[in-house]
């Protein structure tokens, strides 16, 4: 009762042309690196406003500026047209405003209710504070579809489900603005369908959202209006309805950039991988993949779509030769083993097959070593870095590393920079490069594009359809949709350790593929 | 094994699990907060020197107790401090603190009362004094109740403390508002901190709390079970509340549970010198090391998978 009457006051005090958010001239460096430079934006109350941008323009930066995770150097915030300062959380939620964070802050073994009350209970004693929490969110519920059992543990959610209890948790706390960081990353098509049905029905009923987003078709979708940062600045603001992917994508990159990838149909050849009877089950005794099999042929991309933790990474790791799995697997008509001591990343090596990992950071690159010894792991009995068997060349490597570095447009070419000195998009390259250039004949590789910025994207796809046409077969896993529609030949859904179905990618589109992904039979 | 026996080795396990209990609820809390605490052991022996020696100085128990508890708060404070600002390693910290509290009592000790590394004996007010439960007198000639009635009354007040705090640490864990967040603290700082509720300050009160309550495992340890201080008198204690805690996965009735199970374990060792099994006279070694061979086999495995608390043993840095 107390929450729509204060909602009621708060909305009466604020006058409609007063914007909800006003950010003017915020500026922040982390050390000489300049995250956010005299950064000003209005957002209108009940509107849903998209902040887009490359990974590292400052986003995330200007939105914890906002939520009183960072101190801005210089600037000043008005919240309805109020100068606020928000040295902490605690000021941000009693301004009025709740963040959804692209990594949930939720207690995995906590109910619901728990979470929801966690920091906002009502007493010292929880017993009034659950039962109030309980109305509430039957209410928030019935309102906005927004329903999660209360009794749940987060732990046993889906993902999301688990953003709902994000979405509650700062409804409960009678947020009007609402600012969601990459919502929809986690989320297969149909939930953030679902997703964006609750904004909309939030925005209807006054709040003000904030949706910060490297995805345009989402802001195209679902925004009002839009604003575009680059290198720390907004370059731009337009209304949604005045603008366009494509300018938007250049907006952000500052250049023309092709959205979607240009490439001939594919030519396929002779098979060179068969999986039959793929299984693997954990060290905690789930059953990862459920007997698998398929089969890959030179010159086509096999695209292999989920949701995250569906088998996907558990499939590219035993292909790699890293995890041993039951079941059979042919390599260009040879068996390949699964299993035992002939299983290892350099027997997969040495028998031309390439892997660029899903997570570079820990399985791609070595961060501390230097660009050029990167470039020689698992390569590094490369006769031409090793003149005898008791010298290794380092300078041979150097040359080689500069010359790759070269072709694969590294910024900057310097092969003695450590590995975590380059951004996400040209290590990502360092690995391509390490692993393209030999020629496999079959290339795993896993979200290529994971935290890589537009430019790079072009590039690496480029690349990776080069490939395919020199008659390479490439498996690719990706979690984004739209790259495996726009680079696959042949498509592949894994949901639950199985394959859900098949589809040619010139005669299927994201629905049916978000139905097969959410483990539906018959899409 | 008569009845008398038997009540024996029953009120002694009481007895001997009081400072379990209570070194094993300090550990819990601390822990569920986020705080390994492997330095129970030296808090413990920190505060049953202290507590000895006020309590012989003053010729009152409870001055003494509360030194104790003093003591043993600062030395929580000092492991606060190297793990929860600095972000110091806990387990290091901890291991510190046990040596800190191994060396530093022998020491001032014997400079102080020149007895070897020992208090002087407790006698009188010194010591704390066995409370009789009301109508145990009463009672007393009534079987079965009697005897039984019997057990449980004549103990020092701080066994009864303990087991008091057993609910009282449940209900605090469970039922309000501080024990929510400090078992988020443990689980997900993040989610606290974007909660708006101060991480920092929230471990530092888990941290206190370990703290009171290793004094008071200390304190009873030297003026109650014994009657004065005696060097390394905790005699791995900590680690057995520790054992223990792990036992019951971070749960206080469990923990009751297993504390009881030790102090039987010590109490058997003490009243029975040898034991005969088949024929076979087992030494009284075995006996006394009964506890600590239960504490291997337990964490050996015993207890099944035992998930400690998530954000456990790290310090909270802001990220996102």
């Amino acid at each position: 009762m107390t929450a729509t009457t204060d909602q009621a006051a708060r909305q009466e005090t604020a006058a409609p042309s007063v914007p909800a958010i006003e950010l003017r001239g915020i500026s922040k460096a982390f050390g000489s690196v300049q995250a956010n430079k005299d950064i000003s934006i209005t957002v209108q109350r009940g509107t849903i406003h998209g902040i887009v941008g490359e990974n590292g323009a400052g986003k995330s930066t200007l939105m914890s500026i906002l939520y009183g995770f960072y101190k801005a150097d210089s600037g000043e915030v008005f919240i309805n047209g109020a100068r606020t300062e928000i040295p902490d959380s605690l000021a941000a939620i009693r301004a009025g405003i709740g963040m959804v964070f692209q990594h949930f802050k939720l207690v995995e073994n906590f109910s619901v209710l728990e979470n929801v009350i966690l920091g906002a209970e009502d007493s010292a004693l929880l017993g009034p504070s659950r039962k109030r929490a309980r109305g509430v969110l039957k209410q928030l519920a019935a309102d906005f579809e927004l329903e999660v059992d209360p009794d749940t543990l987060i732990e046993n959610l889906s993902v999301g489900h688990q953003q709902r209890v994000e979405i509650l948790k700062a409804l409960y706390r009678e947020a009007d603005i609402l600012i969601l960081d990459e919502p929809t990353g986690v989320l297969t098509p149909s939930e953030a369908d679902h997703l964006f049905r609750i904004l909309r029905g939030l925005k209807e009923q006054g709040k003000t959202i904030v949706l910060i987003t490297h995805k345009l078709r989402e802001i195209m979708d679902v925004t009002d209006a839009v604003s575009v940062m680059r290198r720390g600045e907004i370059v731009a603001t337009r209304p949604t309805a005045d603008t366009s992917a494509t300018e938007l994508a250049e907006l952000m990159v500052g250049r023309k950039v092709l959205l979607r990838v240009e490439k001939t149909k594919a030519q396929p050849g002779d098979e060179v991988l068969r999986l039959d009877g793929l299984r693997l089950v954990d060290a905690q005794g789930v059953e990862r993949l459920r007997k698998i099999g398929f089969s890959i042929r030179a010159g086509e991309i096999l695209g292999i779509a989920g949701v995250a933790g569906n088998g996907q990474s558990e499939l590219l790791e035993v292909l790699a030769g890293l995890r041993e799995a039951e079941g059979q697997a042919w390599l260009r008509g040879e068996p390949l083993p699964l299993s035992g001591p002939e299983c290892n990343g350099q027997a997969r090596r040495a028998a031309r097959i390439a892997h660029v990992p899903e997570d570079r950071h820990r399985r791609g690159l070595v961060l501390p070593f230097h660009a050029w010894e990167n470039t020689a792991l698992g390569y590094h009995h490369d006769p031409r870095y090793n003149p005898n068997p008791w010298r290794m060349d380092g300078a041979a490597i150097v040359a080689d590393t500069a010359a790759k570095m070269e072709r694969f447009d590294v910024r900057p070419p310097d092969p003695q920079l450590p590995a975590e000195g380059f951004s996400g998009g040209n290590q990502q390259k360092i690995v391509l490069a390490r692993e393209i250039e030999y020629g496999p004949d079959l290339l795993l590789v896993g979200q290529p594009t994971r935290g890589v910025d537009i430019g790079a994207i072009e590039f690496i796809h480029q690349r990776l359809i080069e490939l395919r046409d020199a008659g390479a077969a490439v498996l690719l896993i990706s979690v984004e949709l739209d790259e495996i529609l726009s680079l696959a030949d042949r498509i592949l859904v894994m949901f639950d350790g199985r394959i859900m179905g098949e589809r040619m990618a010139d005669a299927t589109d994201a629905r049916e593929l978000g139905l097969l992904m959410a483990g539906m039979e018959q899409a | 094994m008569d009845m008398a026996t038997f009540a024996q080795v029953l009120d002694s396990t009481l007895r001997l699990a009081t400072p379990l209990l209570f070194a094993c609820l300090a550990g819990l809390i601390s822990e569920r907060a986020g705080i390994f605490d492997i330095g129970l052991e030296g808090k413990m022996l920190a505060a049953a020197f202290l507590a000895a020696a006020i309590a012989f100085v003053s010729g009152n128990v409870w001055l003494g107790v509360l030194a104790g508890i003093a003591v043993s708060v600062c030395m929580s404070l000092i492991h606060g401090v190297a793990s929860i600002t600095f972000r110091g390693n806990q387990l290091i910290s901890g291991v510190a603190i046990n040596f800190l509290a191994a060396g530093i009592t022998v020491v001032i000790a014997q400079r102080w009362f020149q007895q070897g590394g020992r208090t002087p004996s407790l006698t009188g007010d010194a010591r704390m004094a066995p409370l009789e439960l009301p109508f145990a007198e009463a009672l007393a000639d009534v079987p079965v109740l009697g005897p039984v009635y019997g057990i449980f009354s004549g103990h020092a007040l701080l066994v009864y403390v303990a087991f008091l705090c057993v609910p009282a640490t449940w209900f605090l864990l469970f039922r309000t508002r501080f024990g929510l967040r400090l078992r988020a603290v443990g689980e997900n700082p993040a989610a606290v901190d974007t909660a708006g509720i101060s991480v920092i300050g929230m471990r530092y009160g888990a941290v206190a709390i370990c703290g009171v309550l290793c004094g008071l495992a200390g304190a009873y340890l030297s003026t109650g079970l014994s009657a004065g201080f005696v060097k390394d008198m905790s005699a791995g204690r900590g680690y057995i509340a520790l054992a223990a805690m792990i036992f019951a996965k971070w749960r206080p009735w469990h923990a009751m549970g297993a504390v009881l199970l030790f102090g039987l374990l010590e109490a058997v060792a003490n009243r029975f010198q040898s034991i005969e099994i088949m024929g076979l006279a087992l030494p009284i070694q075995v006996m006394q090391a009964l506890p600590y061979i239960l504490t291997v086999v337990i964490l050996a495995g015993f207890v099944g998978r035992a998930i400690p608390p998530r954000a456990g043993g790290s310090p909270y840095v802001k990220e996102h």
